[in-house]
């Protein structure tokens, strides 16, 4: 691409708005720009373009027929009519074919309610059918993975054939058959297997390839929904929690083309039910006299402070750590010291092809960069050398699995062990002297900082269960009672206090990273950027 | 027309001359009978001076479209780019078999036109894309193919001339759509045939994402002629008050008439002469009731339109309806107008490729009603419903296989309006309808 100064800008008039453009943009991207949003269904701005719903069919003065406005670029002066009525009546004419042989099964069918063919109709389709043949029918087929084929309501708009041919490389899908016959076909002997396939069902702008975990569990508009990043791989894809009734129900995509694009693998996708789990750590315990006990908060706080001072600490934390519990963990470490350890589990990369540097990638954790970023060390890099006399503060690591004879060691020879944890699994319940409950990514606010050093934002999306409180305000409170506090009263204070405290975070704050994030200031000198191939 | 029956005398045979005449499909045949000449002489030419040629012949597109030859060959410029030349022999349009003709008798003349078109468009590349259903022509083709590669007219070095000319026959798998040129194009890359959008028009970026020309190979096969006659030879076809429609052009006739086949007349011949006298007229006994005279997308003519029409471009417009690809359906007395608009309804629901909303649900939906009025059980409300899906279904697509499916349902409706109406039952728009497209899918236990 060439330099933005380079790029010839064209001014256009899309519905009596005028706007300067790029030489090259499309009118339906051109009028996004003025906030005229153009209908349509195979437009997919991550998609080669098909132009073949022909839903976006826009008057533009002088051209003798209506123009799709998703393959036709601006030119000088030109003047766009979206909502007149000739191209209103062109909808119209679109919304009754498709509408023809579709099954008004809408309140059956999982996508009523955020469904751009009963939206569109309703905003301007006709209220009556003229419709009185038969149906076409075809049946239901299980496209393998997670999604279901409802071919009765497919509209064939192929965006999920692009998505599959030109950006999961996997060319599964096909259009079989011809005229209204036609229906989506699947190479025979192959299934959406692939890692990133159930992208399809978020493409599809109808009810026609839906969710098999989805399926039938939720109305779209019972649906609560949250800003959140994925916590399945450190890539950090941004996505959208969904509860209802406080329960996670779907994980969804959000958009953030410096990130995942559009896109959210079947890992990150279909790994929530852990969420949700009800086995939670939800009141504040104290070992009195040989057995854990519920106490209040004040009296677990104190208990913790007082297993805490004077010792050096080895704080052993999740990668999943928010940077804001990291930081104050970190605070307590450099006012006693100590060293800070996580362990991350490794599995398989898979790449989505066709987006540049997208992929489930091997390290299974949204935050092993931020707790780099912060000081701690990767426990499979060796762990810090630990007397008798330190206390060993677990931050939410579950020491479940692979509990490395070290990681025994350091348990076992720990002074005191205080665990700030959402569970209290067995083995840490055994040897603990205080286990303070504390709130997962989806009932706390915070961030986190993907493997390209890019620091994003979650929001909370549940309630927490019990007496849990979110991670930043535990962390808080402690490191106060320690003489190591921030003076911190929101998760913003805190991290406003990392910024001050950390230069890769310098200038950056909850305000400026918004819902998008933003690099760390030296993500380059850390060796966290790629080289992205020159398009 | 010059098989089965030798040529009427009003007829003017140029390319249909050596129709039904077997020695013509030899090189050694074709040699004695003046071809390849125009080919040595064309590839001793700058391209530029064969497009001057075309264009000043007034030689236009026999496919359907009319667009001016030479000017489409002028789009494409010494670039330096790969390009080709298509040789659309589709011939899907229903009502048409004159480029069959061509390719079954004179097999050579096609392949010196393809010949010189690839050289006067810069490509050293040519497809002649034929018909699926065309066993004949396609193994006629390829033998003569086969000729001009062993004898040097084609290949690395064309006639002698130092030049490359490679012809590659290319068979279709059946379907009407891969007759529009950028579904042919598809068709060829090994795509399912879809039609693409335009732009980028295939002169900028067309086969293989070449620039590409596509003619058909009734326009191509008269190249040979005109540069052997002249271009004033050509101009001077046709009738006199008409510039814009020059030479001759074969008709296809089929359907209720006493002489069916392949006529070849000048631009601008009266069709009331052309049907009655040249082909016989109506059958024994019968009366032509209708005449769809450019192929099944054409509006239909009633007998009186057909009877006072000028067989060229122009003179169909002036008709209401367009030359189109030359196929001229004609129907008696006997038949029933809702029955055949509704049997080229069917066709193009089931040839449509599924692309665009409009086609794929508009050319299916105006079949079942079609078939319904035709079963007895149309309704008044009918009629209008057709036509607003026809108009729903006109000027909004990639193609224009969708307007060519309501074209026919509005001049229908229009001309034979009675018809219909004979047609109508009791009104059973809820009640049990007979005609269902069912799937033809099959799915795995």
């Amino acid at each position: 691409m060439s330099d933005a100064k380079d790029v010839k800008m064209i001014s256009v008039t899309i519905e009596g708005r005028t706007t300067s453009v790029p030489d090259g943009t499309t009118i339906i991207e051109a009028a996004k720009t003025v906030g005229v949003l153009i209908p349509h269904y195979c437009y997919h701005p991550g998609l080669p373009i098909a132009g073949v719903c022909r839903m976006c069919l826009v008057d533009v003065e002088k051209f003798p027929k209506l123009a799709p406005a998703c393959a036709t670029t601006v030119m000088e002066g030109q003047v766009v009519h979206v909502h007149n009525e000739k191209a209103r009546e062109a909808r119209k004419g679109v919304l009754e074919f498709l509408l023809i042989n579709h099954p008004l099964d809408c309140p059956v069918c999982d996508q009523s309610g955020e469904c751009e063919l009963q939206d569109y109709t309703f905003q301007e389709g006709r209220a009556e059918s003229r419709y009185e043949e038969p149906k076409r029918f075809n049946p239901v087929e299980d496209f393998g993975g997670d999604v279901m084929y409802v071919p009765n309501r497919c509209i064939l708009c192929t965006r999920c054939v692009r998505f599959m041919d030109d950006v999961a490389h996997d060319p599964v899908l096909n259009v079989s058959e011809r005229g209204d016959r036609a229906f989506i076909g699947k190479a025979e002997g192959h299934d959406l297997t692939h890692a990133w396939a159930g992208n399809v069902v978020d493409l599809c702008p109808v009810g026609a390839l839906i969710s098999k975990d989805f399926l039938n569990k939720a109305r779209a508009w019972e649906l609560d929904r949250s800003a959140s990043i994925c916590t399945g791989c450190s890539q950090g894809c941004n996505v959208t929690v969904e509860t209802r009734d406080n329960t996670v129900v779907r994980l969804k995509p959000r958009s953030n083309t410096d990130v995942n694009h559009f896109y959210l693998c079947e890992q990150g996708r279909l790994d929530y039910r852990w969420i949700n789990r009800r086995d939670r750590l939800d009141q504040p315990q104290v070992r009195v006299q040989g057995t854990l006990r519920s106490v209040d908060w004040e009296d677990a706080l104190d208990a913790a402070a007082a297993a805490l001072a004077g010792r050096r600490v080895t704080v052993l934390a999740s990668p999943n750590s928010t940077n804001e519990s990291l930081f104050l963990a970190e605070r307590i470490i450099a006012r006693q010291g100590g060293a800070g350890v996580f362990r991350v589990s490794i599995g398989g990369e898979a790449p989505l092809e066709g987006v540049a540097d997208l992929s489930l990638r091997a390290e299974r954790a949204a935050n092993a960069t931020g707790a780099r970023l912060l000081g701690y060390r990767d426990a499979s890099e060796g762990l810090a050398s630990s007397s008798a006399d330190d206390t060993l503060l677990v931050l939410d690591d579950v020491l479940e699995g692979a509990l490395d004879e070290r990681i025994a060691a350091l348990l076992a020879g720990a002074a005191h062990v205080v665990h700030i944890g959402t569970t209290l699994p067995d083995v840490i319940a055994a040897r603990v002297d205080v286990a303070l409950p504390i709130t997962n990514h989806t009932e706390e606010e915070g961030t986190f900082t993907n493997l390209r050093g890019r620091v994003q934002r979650f929001l909370q999306a549940r309630t927490a269960p019990g007496l849990a409180r979110p991670s930043w305000f535990v962390l808080s409170d402690l490191a106060e009672r320690l003489g190591a506090g921030t003076g911190a009263y929101s998760a913003a204070d805190v991290f406003a206090s990392l910024a001050g405290h950390h230069a890769s975070f310098a200038g950056l704050s909850y305000a400026t990273l918004a819902l998008r994030g933003l690099p760390v200031v030296d993500a380059e000198a850390h060796g966290l950027t790629v080289q992205m191939a020159t398009v | 027309m010059g098989y089965p029956h030798s040529s009427h005398e009003r007829e003017t045979p140029v390319l249909s001359k050596y129709f039904g005449d077997p020695d013509a499909r030899t090189l050694a045949g074709w040699r004695a009978r003046g071809g390849y000449t125009s080919l040595d002489k064309a590839l001793g030419m700058d391209p530029v001076e064969i497009q001057n040629i075309v264009k000043d012949s007034g030689l236009r597109g026999r496919g359907g479209a009319g667009f001016p030859t030479g000017i489409k060959w002028s789009f494409m410029k010494p670039d330096g780019k790969t390009h080709y030349l298509c040789c659309n022999a589709d011939e899907s349009e229903p009502g048409t078999f004159k480029d069959r003709e061509i390719m079954r008798w004179t097999p050579h003349a096609l392949v010196e036109g393809v010949a010189i078109g690839a050289h006067a468009i810069y490509a050293e590349t040519a497809y002649i894309y034929i018909r699926g259903e065309y066993s004949e022509p396609i193994r006629l083709m390829q033998a003569a193919v086969a000729e001009a590669y062993a004898s040097g007219i084609l290949g690395a070095n064309a006639m002698g001339s130092g030049k490359r000319v490679d012809v590659h026959v290319h068979r279709g798998a059946g379907a009407y759509i891969c007759g529009e040129e950028t579904a042919l194009m598809n068709s060829l890359e090994g795509r399912r045939g879809n039609p693409r959008i335009k732009p980028p028009f295939p002169a900028v970026a067309g086969l293989f994402g070449q620039p590409t020309t596509i003619n058909n190979v009734e326009t191509l096969a008269a190249v040979p002629h005109i540069l052997r006659e002249g271009a004033e030879w050509y101009q001077g076809l046709g009738r006199e008050d008409n510039p814009r429609s020059r030479g001759t052009k074969l008709f296809s006739v089929c359907g209720n008439i006493a002489r069916p086949g392949n006529y070849e007349v000048t631009m601008g011949f009266p069709f009331g002469e052309f049907l009655n006298d040249l082909c016989g007229g109506a059958l024994p006994g019968r009366e032509i009731k209708a005449v769809i005279p450019g192929g099944s997308s054409v509006p239909i003519l009633t007998r009186e339109e057909a009877e006072n029409t000028l067989m060229d471009y122009e003179g169909m417009v002036a008709s209401g309806t367009m030359l189109g690809s030359g196929g001229v359906i004609v129907f008696d007395d006997r038949q029933d107008m809702v029955k055949q608009i509704a049997r080229l309804a069917r066709f193009y629901a089931h040839e449509s490729c599924a692309q665009c909303s409009q086609c794929r649900e508009g050319t299916a939906w105006t079949t079942r009603i079609l078939e319904r009025i035709s079963a007895g059980q149309g309704n008044a409300r009918d009629f209008d419903t057709l036509l607003s899906i026809a108009d729903n279904m006109s000027g909004k697509t990639i193609c224009v296989l969708s307007d060519s499916c309501a074209t026919p349902v509005v001049s229908g409706l229009k001309k034979f309006r009675a018809e219909f109406e004979a047609k109508l039952g009791p009104d059973h728009s809820r009640g049990v309808v007979p005609v269902l497209l069912t799937s033809n899918r099959t799915v795995a236990a």
